[in-house]
């Protein structure tokens, strides 16, 4: 190891910001999981304590004894992200596959249509959309959190610029010589090509969908049928007020997967996250 | 290119067939849906469209919600919490992008942009409760904290102070935000001709000035980009406001707009035609948003493809000259 030549104070400071931001990131949550081990009587005595206490277990069964079900959250928001995460990346691959490859007459068009819609939220159009929902009663059905997705205008624009270089169409055409049929083709040849965009974009569309609250909350009304985020909500309610162990405990068991993915996938994800600004 | 014979025109249209679909139906639909409900008397718990009349004075509802003192505070709180989040996340990603993109840039950045990184995907529902229990009242962590170093002697309710409340929820789109912002301008920075600053450094400009008239200036669009994008998401916040404080605090200090609407339609006075209104006026601010993006973003992807283009023909060539590869 070589010491450092150029040490200089202003590298200390940076250094110093860097780690308290560090802390400052991580601190939060390192109190949520001291506390989810701490009894409701030591959190009472002293809030903050970097040391883990033995009381995790009892904290659950205080949790799940009041309509907390973390299992049934847990499946719900798995079936709801994985299910939108497919159609999101599938049918956007499809979209981008027809705006790349094929010269038709409104492909212009409907590009620029798709840049100008790119931006539409989800919230602006709730109303219409739970009133529709409503009257086709789809309000308590996963479908109506899993379906929308196959229209994702930004997932479209990355895959298509993703698309434009990677994709070479003399090997479309060499399937196309050997009698494949086009949409044959976009699922044996495109979609293996596309594999490292379709995996980037499917943990973001993942997370999203894994943290959205605003739909489900509007649409699930069925205990049976709520989501992760819909169950942290409920822990704000007062059957929770004094059970302060029991509220860190929930909150930890709707993080803990978040952070499981995170720490195998951040390489990706920060890479990931770097493409999807705007590129040079 | 020489195209074949057969035309494959039509796939264009059937592969984008599903798109279209979806977006009318779970879209554009909801769209005109919403807009109509906002000219409309619709309100109640179950009611439909089949009840529901056009109001004599078209514009009613919304002249009552630009009329009532609720919607406007909602609409300041947004963008005045929005502001309070964004000046100090675009400074500080600016000066850690520029920490970490210098030729001798700092050690472990990696891991530091995967910590600073972390925070904004964890559920915003999450993070509001766990802030909401960490500036808890009486025994939270942060009266834990602030009472052993003396601050203060008695538990301080946090959440009750419009300011402190306000400032939470800025602090934590801040928190949640900033190491977005930062690798979105790493990658801007890295994008920047190398030779800009070899040129810059023969002349001697100091790292400050190099920054100020090189880095600055070529990312600008990155930076509109960063703003505006910011902005559409800032006025859709709803998780944080919503369940950070109960009842949104003392004098709707963290009322924004997304959770006025939603209180409108969906808590207690189900009065769709009122949020159908207020949404529109969101969709409309937010449309202005959006067309700024879409003017920007056309022309990067012009250049871009233009690029891309090119690289294409070289390929070939290459490829052409040097026999097909598998």
């Amino acid at each position: 190891m070589k010491v450092e030549k150029s040490f200089s104070v202003y590298k200390l400071i940076q250094y110093i910001v860097c780690i308290l931001l560090a802390i400052l990131s991580i601190m939060p949550f390192y109190i949520m999981i001291v506390n989810a081990t701490r009894t409701t009587y030591e959190i009472q005595q002293h809030a903050i304590s970097l040391v883990p206490s033995g009381a995790f277990f009892n904290n659950m069964k205080i949790l799940t004894g009041k309509s907390f079900n973390p299992l049934i959250g847990f499946r719900n928001s798995m079936i709801i992200s994985c299910g939108a995460t497919a159609f999101a990346v599938y049918f956007s691959s499809l979209t981008a596959y027809a705006l790349v490859v094929y010269k038709w007459k409104l492909r212009d068009g409907f590009f620029t249509f798709i840049l100008a819609v790119m931006m539409i939220p989800a919230q602006v159009v709730s109303i219409g959309f739970y009133q529709f929902m409503y009257q086709i009663h789809m309000t308590n059905n996963f479908l109506a959190l899993i379906l929308p997705s196959i229209a994702a205008p930004a997932m479209v624009f990355f895959m298509r610029q993703f698309m434009i270089p990677a994709l070479p169409i003399d090997i479309i055409n060499s399937a196309r010589i050997d009698g494949a049929r086009e949409f044959y083709t976009f699922n044996k040849i495109v979609i293996p090509i596309m594999k490292p965009a379709i995996a980037t974009q499917a943990i973001f569309s993942f997370v999203q969908s894994w943290n959205n609250l605003f739909l489900p909350l509007i649409l699930l009304t069925d205990k049976n049928k709520y989501t992760m985020p819909i169950m942290v909500s409920l822990l704000k309610g007062d059957i929770y007020k004094t059970e302060y162990g029991a509220i860190y405990c929930g909150l930890l068991l709707t993080v803990l997967p978040l952070f499981i993915v995170y720490f195998l996938l951040s390489k990706y994800i920060i890479a990931g996250v770097a493409l999807g600004g705007v590129k040079e | 290119m020489n195209k074949k014979k057969v035309s494959y025109a039509k796939y264009g249209y059937i592969f984008s067939v599903p798109f279209v679909i979806a977006f009318i139906l779970f879209t554009l639909y909801p769209l005109v849906f919403t807009i109509f409900l906002g000219f409309t008397d619709m309100k109640g718990l179950g009611s439909t469209l089949a009840t529901a009349h056009v109001q004599e004075d078209l514009f009613a509802n919304f002249k009552q919600i630009l009329g009532t003192g609720t919607f406007r505070t909602a609409l300041s709180n947004t963008i005045g919490i929005w502001i309070a989040n964004f000046i100090p996340q675009i400074f500080l990603a600016l000066l850690l992008a520029a920490w970490f993109t210098k030729t001798k840039p700092v050690k472990g950045q990696g891991i530091f942009k995967v910590i600073f990184y972390m925070p904004n995907i964890i559920t915003a529902a999450t993070v509001a409760i766990l802030f909401g229990a960490l500036f808890g009242y009486p025994m939270g962590p942060m009266n834990d904290l602030f009472k052993t170093l003396g601050i203060i002697k008695e538990p301080y309710f946090f959440m009750q102070n419009k300011t402190w409340a306000r400032g939470v929820v800025a602090f934590i789109q801040f928190w949640q935000w900033y190491g977005y912002t930062m690798i979105i301008l790493i990658s801007g920075i890295l994008g920047i001709n190398p030779e800009l600053f070899e040129a810059a450094e023969i002349d001697g400009a100091s790292d400050f000035k190099k920054f100020w008239s090189i880095t600055i200036p070529n990312i600008r669009t990155v930076l509109i980009y960063m703003l505006v994008n910011s902005l559409i998401g800032g006025l859709q916040m709803f998780d944080i406001p919503n369940l950070l404080v109960t009842k949104s605090g003392p004098n709707n200090a963290t009322l924004t707009a997304s959770v006025f609407i939603y209180n409108q339609a969906f808590s207690g006075s189900y009065m769709y035609n009122r949020a159908s209104a207020a949404s529109m006026i969101m969709f409309i601010l937010i449309s202005i948003c959006s067309a700024i993006i879409f003017f920007l973003m056309r022309d990067k992807y012009e250049v871009a493809e233009k690029k891309a283009i090119k690289k294409a023909e070289k390929a070939m060539k290459k490829a052409a000259k040097g026999g097909a590869k598998a």
